[in-house]
């Protein structure tokens, strides 16, 4: 794959350029959006929860923030996976080129999207006087696990919705739903145990808590969390392989 | 050794399974057990075999399986049964103008699409310069492609597409692009490149072409493999001959009835039209005043035919 990868490299290149692009094309900000529009979010949240809903804690816009981070991300880059194969239909049908490429272009941007607004988080944390050390370079882990099980839900989103073009509606849905079992904006203290435990199976939940266990307690989580967090990531890049190993070549009967 | 070798090749598509009916319709049928899904054979056991340096034409009506057989040997399909053995480098130049992005500019499609047929980077900043003036599109480099128009948009696909220098190069319907100056022009390069020794395979609507460029025939019909033979003109004039009576040949003897039957009607026609020559002509001279086209007439013959002149 990597030797396939290298042959393609320029391919690869043209088509990240290409989403980029198409991402801004007529707006005015352009590339600006990618901070400003996390940022906005965050605003508007941060303004509900404080000040309507009264939640009172210490750093709450930073857990608020590592929330909306990964969660955003995640949706950026699995609902542009999902349309990964039927948006270059035209391209597939006539070249013969490796079609999880179209999917990992996209990735590629939306995790460029992703890089910009890490940068105004540690702003953010620094401004908010979040002890900074080195125990931060842990969470190149859960970004590499979140960058692994993105591919892998893109890949199985894109294969689905080039079979059953409800897929895109009803993952509409499930994204609400999984932003809701993912606490962005509440705290799990509260919550009774065996919710908790629930709210492990969702994978997206085990990063963003990850990141509020470096960032705001400085700790490192435990080396089991560490694996479940890899497990997760594992677990869906194989199982979108092993669709796109299967289907590769049935694919064109349904665009 | 044989740079494409296909053995018993079928492509199959199913039709009318519960995605295309939809699911309403699906749970109906299957309630009143009439469901069931429509197979589609776009090429039944189809074969052939090219060597180094051999062009071949696939002619046959429109869906015959043309297109989905060089999708099978370019890669991007697999026959449902059979085999397709390849050996070599495949460019396959396939309805060109289609995947581009018409947000983009004519420079950036440019790369994107050198990108998808194999070329490097350093090979499209070289030749980058050589595109743009065969597509003769130097005013439009920054412009979004959209606003091409569609005569454009094909010479500029064209253009980047005739770089190729693969071991087998497939053509589907690439040859009509363009006004008739770029026609001409694109006709040149193209054969230039299969002059330089490349193995081919080429669809074409215009027998003409096949005649002129191929030395293997492909005839298809309804997926069905009609012959794979060498005979070019024997065979382009059985099938010029059958798209006229549309009667398929069954074997041997009833093609070079078919081909001698072409043969006669284009005599034929070519006798009508010199007799319909002659007349108009008459024609002219009659329209005209009678006597100074008596004079003409008199003076062709004094230069044509002075013997006649004399005769009388």
């Amino acid at each position: 794959m990597i030797a396939k990868l290298k042959k393609h490299q320029f391919l690869f290149e043209e088509l990240v350029k290409r989403d980029f692009k198409q991402k801004y094309k007529r707006t005015v900000l352009g590339m600006a959006w990618s901070i400003l529009s996390p940022l906005l979010n965050l605003m508007v949240m941060s303004l509900v929860f404080s000040q309507f809903f009264g939640t009172r804690m210490e750093h709450y816009t930073i857990y608020l923030f590592c929330g909306n981070l990964v969660f955003s991300y995640f949706k950026e880059s699995t609902n542009g996976g999902m349309n990964a194969l039927m948006s270059n239909s035209s391209i597939f049908t006539k070249v013969n080129v490796p079609k999880y490429m179209f999917l990992l272009s996209k990735n590629v941007s939306a995790l460029i999207n992703f890089g910009l607004t890490l940068m105004v988080f540690f702003l953010f944390a620094a401004l908010d006087r979040v002890q900074f050390g080195l125990h931060f370079l842990a969470l190149l882990y859960p970004i590499v696990c979140l960058v692994v099980f993105n591919v892998g839900v893109g890949l199985i989103l894109s294969a689905l919705f080039v079979f059953f073009r409800d897929t895109s509606y009803l993952y509409d849905v499930f994204t609400m739903l999984l932003m809701y079992m993912s606490a962005i904006f509440y705290t799990v203290d509260t919550l009774p145990g065996f919710l908790q435990k629930l709210l492990m199976c969702n994978p997206v939940y085990c990063y963003i808590k990850y990141f509020r266990i470096v960032v705001l307690d400085g700790n490192i989580p435990s080396l089991e969390y560490h694996a479940l967090c890899a497990f997760y990531a594992l677990l869906f890049v194989a199982i979108g392989g092993f669709i796109y190993k299967k289907f590769n070549h049935k694919f064109l009967y349904y665009v | 050794m044989a740079m494409i070798e296909a053995k018993g090749v079928s492509i199959r598509y199913i039709t009318g399974d519960f995605k295309d009916i939809g699911l309403k319709e699906y749970i109906m049928r299957r309630l009143q057990g009439r469901y069931q899904v429509n197979e589609f054979w776009a090429d039944r056991n189809v074969s052939f075999s090219l060597e180094p340096g051999d062009m071949m034409g696939i002619i046959g009506s429109n869906g015959a399986g043309k297109s989905t057989l060089l999708k099978a040997v370019s890669g991007i399909m697999v026959p449902t049964e059979g085999s397709m053995e390849i050996n070599g480098s495949i460019a396959a130049l396939l309805e060109l103008g289609s995947g581009f992005d018409g947000e983009l500019t004519v420079r950036e499609n440019t790369y994107l699409r050198g990108a998808m047929l194999g070329y490097t980077r350093a090979f499209m900043d070289e030749k980058y310069q050589e595109i743009i003036q065969f597509a003769e599109l130097e005013n439009f480099q920054d412009r979004p492609f959209k606003h091409l128009s569609s005569g454009m948009k094909s010479r500029l696909a064209f253009s980047i597409a005739c770089l190729v220098s693969p071991d087998i190069l497939i053509l589907d319907e690439v040859l009509s692009v363009g006004d008739g100056a770029f026609r001409k022009k694109s006709g040149r390069k193209m054969k230039q490149i299969l002059n330089s020794g490349v193995t081919g395979i080429l669809v074409s609507h215009s027998i003409s072409q096949v005649r002129e460029m191929c030395n293997k025939i492909l005839w298809l019909d309804h997926g069905k493999q009609i012959a794979f033979t060498d005979e070019v003109t024997l065979y382009c004039d059985a099938y010029e001959e059958f798209l006229t009576t549309q009667k398929l040949p069954q074997n041997r003897q009833e093609i070079e009835q078919m081909a001698a039957d072409w043969k006669a009607r284009q005599k034929a026609e070519k006798e009508r039209a010199a007799r319909t020559e002659a007349q108009r002509l008459q024609e002219i001279l009659e329209k005209g005043e009678q006597e100074s086209a008596v004079q003409a007439a008199l003076a062709i013959l004094q230069k044509r035919r002075p013997d006649l002149l004399k005769q009388e």
